[in-house]
Parts: structure tokens; sequence; C-alpha cells
């Protein structure tokens, strides 16, 4: 047990778009999760209900969840003044990994939304796509992790 | 050490939503296969256990709380209802996926969707105590 630690102290006008931004994070995280797993799962047999698990929960939980993460995101910067010149470098980690990682987000859909289509018009296996968007989201995972670690340490 | 305790804390805090979105997935019929079962199994098991013991370390290590605060003791009430009414919903999907293999080859049973729709109203009320910390 340490003694004289104590956690910083937040006004109350800056819970409700914190919690916002936390909520659609730990979507973001987990509709990721949910999809590398389904995905993962069918890259060797290409199982046609696990692909389109991975392409439905990229398309409904991944994209809404990003939102409301950004949403908040932007919010509760602009609340605690952390935007522009005063943003920190853990802030800067955090939106370059939300943006850049959108990017990310849109092409791995585009792949699986091929590959889905592909198995299901039998026009080949569509494996390639499939494993190509596999490999984008288990990318988008680790990078999000990062971004926590960074949300929640702070450093500098 | 007061960094690492929180990012380990919500780390795990976000093991837990995971595992809400899997069972999502199950309740909501696009997702009956016993590995992705699984995934979600193991990750409440250790976000679970992961909340539970940071989240006990940080109020222990950090002067401003204590573990009998309100907010405290309300955040460990509602982790062991969300921990009991998963495990329910667990019973119902593991039957399913017992008797049904591949994503979306079985309809939910009522009580497991509600068993885990109520875990998932709970797990949101977590977060927002966390949040609020009412009373701190």
């Amino acid at each position: 047990m340490t003694v004289g630690v104590t956690s910083p102290i937040r006004p109350d006008a800056w819970d409700f778009p914190l919690l916002l931004h936390v909520f659609g994070a730990m979507l973001l995280v987990g509709t990721l999760v949910l999809t590398a797993s389904a995905l993962i799962l069918a890259w060797r047999n290409g199982d046609g209900a696990l692909a389109r698990l991975g392409y439905r929960s990229l398309l409904l939980g991944v994209v809404p969840a990003w939102i409301v993460m950004r949403v908040g995101a932007e919010w509760i910067a602009s609340k605690e003044d952390l935007t522009g010149s005063n943003a920190p470098s853990w802030v800067d980690i955090g939106f370059n990994t939300a943006d850049g990682g959108f990017l990310l987000i849109v092409i791995s859909l585009i792949l699986a939304g091929v590959a889905v289509r592909r198995a299901r018009r039998a026009e080949g296996s569509g494996a390639g796509f499939r494993r190509a968007s596999t490999v984008l989201v288990s990318i988008l995972l680790i990078a999000y992790l990062v971004t926590v670690w960074a949300m929640t340490t702070k450093p500098v | 050490m007061y960094h690492t305790l929180l990012f380990l804390h919500v780390l795990s805090a976000f093991a837990l939503v995971a595992t809400v979105v899997i069972f999502s997935a199950f309740a909501l019929g696009v997702g009956a296969d016993s590995r992705v079962l699984a995934v979600g199994k193991v990750l409440w098991a250790v976000g679970g256990l992961g909340t539970l013991v940071f989240g006990i370390w940080l109020a222990l290590y950090l002067q401003n709380y204590e573990l009998w605060d309100g907010w405290i003791i309300a955040a460990i009430v509602l982790w062991a209802i969300a921990t009991e009414l998963g495990r329910r919903a667990e019973v119902g999907y593991t039957a399913i996926v017992g008797g049904a293999e591949g994503a979306g080859a079985a309809a939910p049973p009522a009580r497991a969707a509600l068993m885990h729709w109520l875990r998932s109203l709970v797990v949101l009320a977590l977060l927002v105590v966390m949040i609020y910390k009412p009373g701190a």
C-alpha cells in the first residue's frame, strides 16, 4: 500500500463526453475481437457462416462503434482543451490511430465484403480477400490496444 | 504504478465488453459456433478477474478512495450480478452450440438471450459508475 498517491479529479461536465468516448472505444475493440475471432477461425476451411459473421460484425459493429468513439474523443478533447497545439503526445497517438485505423476498417470491410460475395456466387472461395481482411483486422486490434495503453498511461 | 494498474484494470474492462459483444452475436442469432463462444468465455474469465483484482488494488493504492466507498461497493455488487447473469447465459449458449455446430445454426433460446441482455445492461451500469463515481 502506498500513501500519498491520488487519482486526478475531473469536472462533472467532462463525465458524459468521457463516458461516450470510452463506451465507443470498448464497443470498437469488442467488435474487432468478434470480427478477428470469426475471420481467424474461418482462415483454414473458409467457413462461410463465420466469414459472414466477420463481415457483419465489421459493417454493423465496428463502423458505428468507431463513430461513437471518435465523436466522444473530439468532444472530450475540446472540453479538456487538448486540441491543436495544446494536444500532448498521447492525444496525438489517439487521434492518429483512430483516423488511420478508420482507413484500415474501410479497406478490410471492402475486402471482407468481396470475399463473402464471391463465396456466395461461387466465384472461387474469395479466400485471398478474406485472409487479407483478417490480417488488417488483427493489425487494427493490436493498434487499438496500444492506443488504450497510451490513453491510460498518458506518456508525456 | 498508478498508470500500470489503471491500464490493466481498463484492459480487463475491455475484455468484459468484448465478451458482451460476442454474446450479443449469439443473442441476435448470427453466431452459434463453439470456438467463438470459447473466446467469449475466456475473455470474461480473464477480464472478470482482472477488473476485480486491479480495481481493488487501485482502491487500496490511491489515497482518495477507500474499498468501502459507496460507488466501489456498488461496482463490486454490479460485477457479481453481471458474472452470475453471464454464467446463466453461457449455460444456455453452451447447450445450443453443443447441439448444433456452425455459425447461425440455431436460434437463441429466450432465457439465455434474456440473461445476456440483462448482463449487458449491468455492464453498462458498471461503466457509468466507474466514470461518474457517484459520491466520490
